[in-house]
C-alpha cells in the first residue's frame, strides 16, 4: 500500500511539473487568428492529458525499476500474480471514457473552426509548381501577396494548378490542400495585424521547399488602400507589370542574375542565340519569347527537362505575357 | 570462383541483369515488330525490371521445385542441407529458422542504406540553404529513406516471425516451407530495384507517391512503385504462411491461451499484413498505369480523383503502421516477464489488445487525410475510431507496468532496449491523440511534429525492441552470446540522442518545420535545433556501428554459449544452442502457462519422454 502511495504522490507531482515545463516555453507560434482559439484550447486539454499520462507510465515503471530492483547476490524471483480483472476493466474503460470524451470536445471545437461568416471576404487562391497567387473577385486584384483585412472572415476558395499543394500559415493554425481541378475552400479570421508567412505544406516536387508567399494582415483602411494601388497600377509601365508578374509566377524557377535553377536564366537571354532539345539554335527574339512563355513544351531548351513549366497561355492574358516579355527585355 | 557461383544469391544477381537487359530487349523488339518507333524508355525499362525480378528468382532457384512439379518429378522433402555450412545462407534453404536469418541480415543490410540517406539529407538540414545536394538528390534520398526503412522493417519483423513462431509453438517448420523461402527471396530484387530507381533521376514524392505529382516525377519513381509491389507479395505470402503455421501447427495441447505472447501478435500482424498490403500494391500499379497508358484514375480533368488514391495507399498504410509495431511490442511482452521474473500481468488482455489494435486499425485511415479536401462529415467519424486505437494500445502499457511491479528487475542489454521500447513507445504514443483530434489535427499535419512521432512510434515499436530481441536470441541463432559491455554502449549512444532528436523535431513541427522540405525559412529560428538533430543522428548512427563491431567482435572472439542464457521457461531455451535443422528431436508437450515465472517447479513445456 504504501509504494502505491508514494507512487501517486510522484504521479501528481510529475503531471504538474511536466506541464509547467512544456508550457514554460513558447510550444506554439503566436496565435493569430479566429479559429486558433478553439484549437488551443484544445491543445491545453490535450497537453494535460499528456503530461499526466507520460508522468503516470514513466513515474511507475521508474519507481519499480529502482526500488524493484534485483539486489546483487538475490537470485529469487518475483511476486506470483498472473493478473486482475478488475484492474483489467478498470484501464480499459477509463482511457474508453476519455478518448470519447476528447473526441467529442475535437468535434464541438471543429464545429466552432468551421463556423461561416456569410459577409465573408472572397479569395481565390491559386496554387501551382512553385507559386501562389490571390485574386479578389470583389475588386479584381491579384496580387502574389496575400493582403487580408484584420477581424473580418476571409473565405479562400483554393485550386491548383498542377499537382497537390497545402495551404498553411503556422500563426492561422488551420491547413488545407489544394487540389488539382476541384475547389476546396478555408475560413480564416485574422485577429492580429502584422506580417506572417504562407507555406505549402504538401510535397510538390523539386522547389517544394520555396513555395512560400508573404501574407499581410492590416486594418480594413490599410486593405482598401492597398486595393486602390492594385488597380492603378494596372496602368504602370510594361516593365513594371511583368516584374509583378515575375515575381509570382517565374523567379521561383527562372534566375535573373545567372544563378542556375530548374529553369534558363534570363539574365541575357535577349536576343542571344539558345540552342534547343533537337540541337536547332534559335535567336531569344520577342516571338520565341512569347512562345516560351504560353506554350513552354514546344521548344525545349537543351539540357532542361521539359513538361515541368505549365502552359502560362492558360493561365496569363495576352496584355500580361507582353508585359513579362517586355521585363525580360529589360533584363541586360 | 566455382563456390561463389553456386552461391544461389549470385546466381540470382547475374540472372537478374540478364533478364532486365532481355526485358527491355523483348520489349523493344515486339515494338519494333507493331512497326512503332522502337524506343520508348520508361515501358522498356519497367518490362525491363520485371523480367529482372523474375529471372533472379528462377537464377536463386526457389521455383525449381514448384517447376518440377508442373513437370510431374518427385522433390524431396524435409531437407537436410546443413552440410553446405554457411552457404545456404546464400541460398534457397527451406529451413524458416534461415530464412529468419537471411531476413535478418537483409533487414540490416536495407537499415543501414535507409540511415545512410536520412544522415545524408541530415546533414544537409543542419544549416540553412542548400550546401551539398541539389534539392532532387535531397527529395530523392528523403522518398528513398522512407521506402527503404519500411522494407528494412517488413524484413526485419519477417525474420523474428519466421525464426521464432515455430520454434515457440514446438512446430518443425513452417506450414509451407517453399513459400516461405519464395517470400523471402522476392524482397531481394524488389529491393534492386527500388534502390535502382536512383541511377533512374530518381523520384520527388515522398515515400507517399500521391499523384498527380507521381504521374509527373522522373522515370525513378517507376522503380519505386515497382519494387514496393513486389515486395508486397513477400509480405502477403508471409502472412499467410504464419497465419496457416499458428492454426495448424502447434504442439499438442498448446491451447490458443497458453501460445507465447510473441504468437498472437505475429498473428495479428500477419492478418493485416495478409489482407491490407493489397491495397497498396493496386495504388501504386494504377500510377504506373496511368503513367504507362495514360489512364486517368487520378485525373480530375478527365473524369478521375486524386484523393481515390490516398484511400486506397491508407487503408494499406496506417495499418502497416501496426504491421511494424506488433511484432516488437510482442517482443516486449515477451522478453519483460523473464528480466523481471514475474509472470506476464493479464495475459489473456494483452493477446486480445493485439487483435484489437489490428481490427481498429482497418477503421481509421481517414485521419491521414483530414486536410485533404475529402468529404467533410468524414472527418469525424474519423476521429472517433482513430481515438479508440488508444484503448487496446493503452492496455498493454498498463499491463507491463504491473509485470514490473514487485518483481526482481535486472538490467541486461536485451532489457536495456525493452525499456527504452516502452518509453519511446510512450512518446510516441502520446503525440498520437493531438493528430487524430481533427481540429488539432488541421495544425500538425504534414509537419515535422508527425515526423518526431512517426519516429517515436517506429523506435518504440520497432527499432528498440528489434535489437532486443537481437542480444536475447542471438545466443540461440549462433551459439555465441554478443558483448554486454558493447551492447551498453550501443544502447547509451542509441537510445537517449534518439529521444532528443525526437523531441526537438516535435518542437519545431509546432512552431512551423513542414516536413518533406529540401530547406528551411531562416527567419523561423530552426537552424540550432537542426544542428543538434544532426549531431544526434550521428550518434544514434553510430551505435549501430557499435552494433556491428560487437557482431563481428563476437564471432570472432566470443565463447560458445549453449545453455538457457536468461533463465526463460520458453520451448527454444529447453534445448542447447544453436538449433538442430529440423528443431526438437523430441515433440513437446505443453504442461503449464507460458510466463509462470516466480512459481516453484512449475514448467511450461517437456519433452515426450521426459519425466
Amino acid at each position: 500500500m504504501r509504494h502505491f502511495i508514494v507512487v501517486a504522490l510522484l504521479v501528481i507531482a510529475c503531471t504538474f511539473l511536466t506541464h509547467t515545463a512544456i508550457t514554460s516555453i513558447d510550444i506554439l507560434p503566436r496565435k493569430a487568428s479566429a479559429q486558433a482559439i478553439p484549437i488551443d484550447h484544445l491543445f491545453e486539454i490535450q497537453l494535460w492529458l499528456i503530461s499526466f499520462l507520460f508522468s503516470l507510465v514513466t513515474v511507475t515503471l521508474a519507481y519499480s525499476l529502482i526500488v524493484f530492483r534485483r539486489r546483487p547476490g538475490d537470485v529469487s524471483e518475483g511476486v506470483h500474480v498472473e493478473g486482475n480483472t478488475r484492474l483489467e476493466i478498470l484501464w480499459t474503460v477509463a482511457p474508453l471514457v476519455t478518448v470519447i470524451a476528447l473526441a467529442y470536445l475535437g468535434a464541438r471545437s471543429l464545429s466552432e473552426v468551421q463556423r461561416a461568416d456569410p459577409n465573408a471576404l472572397q479569395v481565390e487562391v491559386l496554387g501551382g509548381q512553385w507559386f501562389w497567387s490571390f485574386t479578389y473577385p470583389e475588386y479584381g486584384v491579384t496580387s502574389d501577396e496575400l493582403y487580408l483585412p484584420v477581424s473580418k472572415q476571409a473565405l479562400l476558395r483554393m485550386t491548383s494548378l498542377d499537382v497537390i499543394h497545402s495551404f498553411w500559415v503556422p500563426e492561422f493554425r488551420v491547413k488545407q490542400d489544394l487540389l488539382p481541378g476541384k475547389i476546396t475552400e478555408l475560413r480564416v479570421t485574422p485577429t492580429e495585424t502584422g506580417e506572417y508567412t504562407l507555406l505549402c505544406a504538401e510535397m510538390c516536387g523539386t522547389s517544394h521547399a520555396y513555395m512560400v508567399a508573404p501574407v499581410k494582415v492590416v486594418s480594413q483602411e490599410e486593405f482598401m488602400a492597398w486595393i486602390e494601388e492594385k488597380i492603378s497600377q494596372a496602368k504602370l509601365d510594361p516593365v513594371q507589370r511583368g516584374r509583378k508578374l515575375a515575381n509570382q509566377y517565374c523567379t521561383a524557377c527562372h534566375s535573373i542574375d545567372g544563378s542556375q535553377k530548374v529553369g534558363p536564366t534570363w539574365k541575357g537571354l535577349f536576343g542571344s542565340l539558345v540552342t534547343l532539345e533537337d540541337g536547332t539554335s534559335v535567336i531569344a527574339d520577342e516571338v520565341y519569347l512569347r512562345n516560351a512563355i504560353a506554350n513552354p513544351n514546344l521548344q525545349i531548351r537543351k539540357g532542361y527537362p521539359g513538361n515541368v513549366m505549365p502552359n502560362f497561355g492558360n493561365i496569363l492574358t495576352e496584355s500580361q505575357i507582353e508585359d513579362l516579355v517586355a521585363y525580360i527585355r529589360s533584363i541586360e | 570462383m566455382k563456390v561463389i557461383l553456386s552461391l544461389g544469391l549470385i546466381r540470382g544477381l547475374l540472372w537478374q541483369l540478364l533478364g532486365t537487359a532481355l526485358g527491355i530487349g523483348f520489349f523493344t523488339l515486339v515494338r519494333a515488330l507493331l512497326g512503332l518507333p522502337s524506343w520508348e524508355a520508361e515501358p522498356a525499362i519497367v518490362v525491363g525490371a520485371l523480367f529482372g525480378a523474375l529471372f533472379f528468382l528462377l537464377g536463386v532457384g526457389v521455383l525449381n521445385d514448384w517447376l518440377k512439379w508442373a513437370a510431374g518429378e518427385p522433390t524431396e522433402d524435409h531437407v537436410d542441407d546443413s552440410h553446405l555450412g554457411w552457404r545456404r545462407y546464400f541460398g534457397p534453404s527451406l529451413d524458416h529458422k534461415v530464412i529468419g536469418v537471411q531476413y535478418l541480415v537483409l533487414s540490416l543490410v536495407l537499415m543501414s542504406v535507409g540511415g545512410l540517406f536520412a544522415l545524408l539529407f541530415r546533414t544537409e538540414l543542419a544549416q540553412v540553404q542548400m550546401q551539398f545536394l541539389s534539392l532532387d538528390q535531397y527529395n530523392t534520398l528523403m522518398s528513398l529513406h522512407g521506402m527503404v526503412m519500411i522494407i528494412s522493417i517488413l524484413m526485419g519483423i519477417a525474420a523474428f516471425m519466421n525464426y521464432l513462431v515455430p520454434l515457440l509453438i514446438g512446430a518443425h517448420d513452417m506450414a509451407f516451407p517453399r513459400l516461405n523461402a519464395f517470400s523471402f527471396w522476392i524482397a531481394v530484387p524488389s529491393a534492386i530495384i527500388l534502390l535502382s530507381s536512383l541511377a533512374l533521376g530518381g523520384f520527388d514524392t515522398g515515400w507517399t507517391g500521391y499523384p498527380p505529382l507521381s504521374v509527373r516525377a522522373p522515370i525513378g519513381i517507376q522503380m519505386f512503385l515497382l519494387g514496393v509491389s513486389l515486395s508486397g507479395f513477400s509480405s502477403i505470402l508471409g502472412g499467410l504462411n504464419i497465419i496457416a503455421t499458428i492454426v495448424r501447427m502447434r504442439a499438442r495441447s498448446m491451447t490458443p491461451f497458453r501460445m507465447p505472447i510473441f504468437v498472437w501478435s505475429s498473428l495479428a500482424t500477419s492478418i493485416i499484413s495478409l489482407t491490407a498490403t493489397q491495397l497498396i500494391g493496386l495504388s501504386f500499379q494504377m500510377v504506373m498505369l496511368q503513367r504507362l497508358f495514360g489512364m486517368s484514375f487520378f485525373d480530375a480533368t478527365k473524369g478521375g480523383n486524386p484523393i481515390l488514391f490516398q484511400h486506397l495507399f491508407w487503408f494499406y498504410s496506417h495499418p502497416a503502421v501496426y504491421i511494424f509495431v506488433l511484432p516488437g511490442l510482442g517482443i516486449i511482452s515477451e522478453l519483460l516477464p523473464v528480466f523481471v521474473r514475474k509472470p506476464l500481468f493479464g495475459y489473456r488482455w494483452i493477446a486480445m489488445s493485439s487483435l484489437g489494435i489490428a481490427l481498429v486499425g482497418f477503421l481509421v485511415w481517414g485521419h491521414h487525410m483530414f486536410t485533404s479536401g475529402m468529404a467533410e462529415y468524414l472527418r469525424v467519424p474519423f476521429m472517433y475510431s482513430t481515438l479508440l486505437v488508444a484503448v487496446p494500445t493503452g492496455i498493454k502499457f498498463f499491463s507491463w507496468l504491473a509485470t514490473a511491479w514487485q518483481g526482481k528487475i535486472s538490467f541486461e542489454t536485451p532489457m536495456l532496449f525493452i525499456l527504452a521500447g516502452i518509453v519511446v513507445f510512450l512518446l510516441g504514443g502520446l503525440s498520437g491523440p493531438p493528430h487524430a483530434v481533427v481540429s488539432t489535427n488541421l495544425h500538425l499535419h504534414d509537419s515535422y511534429f508527425v515526423v518526431g512521432h512517426f519516429h517515436n512510434a517506429m523506435y518504440g515499436g520497432f527499432v528498440f525492441p528489434f535489437f532486443a530481441a537481437i542480444f536475447y536470441w542471438y545466443p540461440k541463432i549462433t551459439g555465441k552470446r554478443l558483448s554486454e559491455t558493447l551492447g551498453k554502449i550501443q544502447f547509451w549512444l542509441m537510445a537517449p540522442s534518439f529521444v532528443i532528436m525526437s523531441l526537438l523535431m516535435m518542437r519545431i513541427g509546432l512552431l512551423g518545420m513542414r516536413r518533406r522540405i529540401a530547406d528551411y525559412e531562416p527567419a523561423f529560428g530552426f537552424e540550432p535545433y537542426h544542428l543538434i538533430m544532426t549531431i544526434m543522428a550521428f550518434l544514434t548512427a553510430l551505435g549501430v556501428v557499435v552494433f556491428f563491431i560487437n557482431v563481428i567482435y563476437t564471432q570472432l572472439k566470443g565463447q560458445p554459449v549453449t545453455g538457457n542464457v536468461w533463465n526463460s521457461r520458453s520451448p527454444e531455451w529447453q534445448v542447447p544452442s544453436p538449433m538442430p535443422v529440423h528443431n526438437y528431436e523430441r515433440e513437446l508437450i505443453v504442461v503449464g502457462e507460458p510466463y509462470d515465472y516466480g512459481s516453484p517447479g512449475s514448467r511450461y513445456v517437456k519433452f515426450v519422454g521426459e519425466a
